[in-house]
């Protein structure tokens, strides 16, 4: 049996029940809801505050009506970023590897965006197909190109974040293994090693990916 | 510390105190009457003022056992993964 670097992602399932669905619990077992109380404890005002902060920046592009998205984008956010946090662990599995996963993040999200832009103004959604000052005879190929454009984003943002995961722990993976090959000759490992550990810094971009999947999320919302 | 000595011993009622305070041959008498009594102002100050701290040892042991875990779930295909000559 040819055994690749791929089978890290293969979803693992003990005794039949998948690892995946201990691995989506476990973020929500990691961060403590707030108290009704009126000062809480270091870890939970810290905690707030992140949220409270972030959540201000992601809703800054928005008129009020888009607030409404504020607690849906900055749990996806959290969730998402635990996740990816969590499958830089040894021998963890990360969910967000999974295409179906993300794509079951992508579509309803995205579908809802267009959908209550339909919904609401019509016409103004449908003006974005077009961008303002474009010559006459560029407009029907551009309202093409748009639509195209359109349909293509929950794809794109899918994949985006399965691509990116899964490169990031396969290079991880092939590096680590080349060290440890590598062994017996010294001078060779210690640069490798570096780059393993950088590698594993720039994996904590994670949080950026984060930031860019909501980001886009959120560009898509002309609410 | 000379007065050390001279502090009074306070008894507390054997059905109040906690499973460690309680003696050996006082377990009975615990048990039996420990079930009925519920004081009800306790459940207060036990879910909203004794709280036990977070620490990073504490979350850092449920991190490690969700590895380990991982692990173990992994196990059938990590078997395989062994020093072997061609990765």
């Amino acid at each position: 049996m040819m055994v690749s670097f791929f089978d890290q992602f293969a979803s693992p399932s003990y005794l039949g029940i998948p690892l995946i669905a201990v691995a989506i619990a476990l973020p929500w077992v990691l961060y403590p809801t707030p108290p009704a109380r009126w000062i809480n404890n270091r870890l939970i005002t810290i905690q707030g505050w992140f949220i409270n902060r972030f959540t201000n920046q992601l809703m800054l592009p928005l008129n009020v009506g888009g607030h409404k998205w504020a607690l849906l984008l900055a749990s996806l956010m959290i969730f998402l970023i635990t996740i990816n946090m969590l499958g830089l662990l040894p021998y963890t599995f990360t969910p967000t590897t999974q295409l179906s996963l993300n794509m079951g993040f992508a579509v309803p999200l995205w579908l809802a965006t267009v959908i209550i832009g339909m919904r609401n103004q019509p016409t103004v959604a449908l003006g974005h197909l077009l961008p303002e000052g474009t010559p006459i005879p560029l407009i029907p190929v551009l309202i093409i190109i748009e639509t195209i454009s359109l349909f293509i984003r929950p794809l794109a943002l899918g994949v985006r974040l399965t691509a990116n995961l899964t490169a990031g722990h396969l290079l991880i993976q092939l590096i680590a293994t080349a060290v440890f090959v590598l062994l017996p000759m010294m001078p060779t490992v210690a640069i490798l090693t570096a780059a393993v550990l950088f590698l594993l810094t720039l994996l904590e971009v994670a949080v950026a990916m984060i930031q860019a999947y909501v980001f886009v999320l959120l560009l898509s919302l002309y609410l | 510390m000379t007065y050390k000595f001279l502090i009074p011993i306070i008894v507390v009622p054997v059905v109040q105190r906690k499973l460690g305070d309680v003696r050996l041959n006082e377990l009975c008498v615990w048990l039996g009457q420990g079930l009925f009594l519920k004081n009800h102002n306790t459940w207060y100050y036990r879910k909203y003022i004794d709280v036990r701290r977070g620490g990073i040892g504490r979350i850092s042991m449920l991190l490690t056992g969700y590895c380990v875990l991982c692990y173990i779930w992994n196990y059938p295909h990590l078997k395989k993964e062994r020093w072997r000559k061609y990765h």
